[in-house]
């Protein structure tokens, strides 16, 4: 998935929708860690799983979030979210 | 390494809350005077965060029915329900309880937190979905992740948002519950409750409420927000606790699903820990009594959170909802919160602090409870705190 045109319009979209809480303006990049760099606490980041759920109609049960620090971990999540969908 | 150290950014939190003054986190009351007067060493402080809606703690007949639980069996029980720790006393609450809410059974927990876990942990497994608002309390959450079902959380108060979930997952065989509190502790707002029956209904969920802080204050019998909005045979399972307007601690769940009793043998929550004392049970049993007879209790509170609603919003404070016994002030910032409290309480008022991780929308609040026991007096020389305090900050903040 990583390096295909499908998975840079994922990541160059999950950017856009993660502009909210970028509030350093920090380069998103599949290395981004939502903690460390973009400051977002967990609560955060299950209100961010709402949007996506919503943009890409996909259910992304927040079990799955235990494996998620960077934008990458989450970009995985969503793209096979949406494959099963 | 060190256990600790993921404990990194907490502490330095804590650490910073501690150095501007009192530790909210470690409030002693070295005497509780009255349902709403404590002692912390000689000074006295109005309680406005206790969740004593109804104020019957000191209830003279609840303070009896307590001591003569104690005098005929003992302190404690030393043991769990499905050993040796089922009282009379224990039978009969469950019993009362069931025919107060008209529903088939009821089960008694050793708090509400218990009560979370035993409902969701022991009915909810990993071939199950639960379908949780997302503004529930940490105790839910927790009953969520120890099922091991898929978590799908919904946003709060939002019946499309869950509508929009169960479709999702329409086709999925597995069984869905959808979980939801009556009112919220933080904000003090309530739940669409009808609007979330409509959408559980046409998906063949479950639906569970959390009554906790509703439970006693809502609906023309106290039943709790269900009640009041009608919609209380629609609901599978209620939940809710003996440690607000219930007076005691311990926390129970009632339903006429008919094979609701499996509980008692397959939560671990219900099955592993000892049950509450007597003296508990029978002070939350003659609180039931004294709810059914006092009427009167639920007009007095919900006159004093009109009250305290008024006149922090008259006094120009950014509140979280309408008028609820449960009244949330924007502070802002988590630092203006922690200052602003520990003005408060020099003053003599004590509020609870919540402070982001973990609150609505990382909202930094000075959470109010009222109670019925509140006097007008008590609630105006609140708003006044609030104002004295705010008015010298804003002087503080000019001089700056």
């Amino acid at each position: 998935m990583v390096g295909t045109a499908a998975h840079d319009e994922l990541m160059g979209e999950l950017a856009g929708m993660l502009a909210l809480l970028n509030k350093g303006g920090v380069v998103i990049t599949r290395a981004t860690d939502f903690n460390a760099d973009l400051n977002v606490d967990s609560v955060a980041v299950m209100d961010f799983v709402l949007e996506v759920e919503d943009t890409y109609d996909i259910t992304i049960p927040i079990n799955l979030l235990s494996e998620v620090t960077t934008v990458g971990d989450f970009a995985d999540v969503v793209a096979r979210a949406r494959a099963n969908n | 390494m060190d256990l600790f150290d993921k404990f990194k950014p907490i502490a330095e939190a804590y650490a910073g809350l501690r150095a501007s003054g009192a530790d909210p986190f470690k409030v002693a009351f070295d005497r509780i005077v009255s349902p709403t007067v404590g002692m912390i060493g000689n000074s006295e402080v109005v309680l406005a965060g206790t969740n004593n809606y109804l104020g019957l703690t000191f209830d003279p007949n609840v303070i009896a029915a307590a001591q003569k639980g104690a005098a005929e069996f003992g302190a404690g029980t030393t043991g769990s329900r499905i050993a040796n720790g089922t009282y009379g006393p224990h039978k009969l609450l469950e019993e009362e309880l069931a025919a107060h809410f008209g529903l088939d059974q009821a089960i008694v927990f050793t708090t509400g937190y218990q009560a979370n876990l035993a409902v969701v942990a022991g009915l909810a497994g990993p071939q199950d979905v639960v379908f949780i608002d997302a503004d529930c309390h940490a105790s839910i959450y927790d009953a969520c992740k120890l099922s091991g079902a898929q978590i799908v959380r919904f946003a709060h108060n939002d019946p499309a948002s869950l509508d929009r979930r169960l479709s999702r997952l329409d086709r999925d065989a597995s069984n869905k519950m959808v979980i939801t509190e009556g009112l919220y502790s933080m904000f003090g707002d309530v739940a669409p409750l009808a609007e979330f029956i409509e959408v559980k209904n046409r998906h063949n969920a479950y639906l569970v409420v959390d009554e906790a802080h509703s439970f006693g204050v809502f609906g023309p019998n106290g039943l709790g927000l269900a009640e009041a909005e009608g919609v209380l045979a629609d609901c599978d399972i209620l939940v809710g606790t003996f440690s607000k307007s219930l007076a005691g601690i311990g926390g129970f769940a009632a339903s006429s699903l008919p094979q609701f009793d499996l509980l008692r043998v397959a939560a671990r929550a219900y099955m592993f820990t000892a049950s509450s004392s007597a003296a508990s049970i029978e002070a939350t049993r003659a609180a039931l009594r004294e709810i059914k007879a006092q009427p009167e209790l639920r007009d007095k509170i919900w006159a004093n959170a009109k009250r305290l609603h008024a006149g922090l919003a008259g006094a120009g404070f950014k509140l979280c909802a309408s008028p609820s016994p449960v009244i949330g002030v924007d502070m802002g910032d988590p630092g203006k919160a922690a200052a602003f409290w520990n003005a408060l309480l020099a003053e003599g008022v004590y509020v609870n602090l919540a402070i982001p991780p973990g609150t609505p929308n990382s909202t930094s609040l000075l959470r109010c409870s009222v109670s019925a026991a509140h006097t007008p007096d008590q609630i105006d020389f609140i708003v006044d705190c609030f104002t004295a305090v705010a008015t010298r900050f804003a002087a503080s903040d000019a001089a700056e």
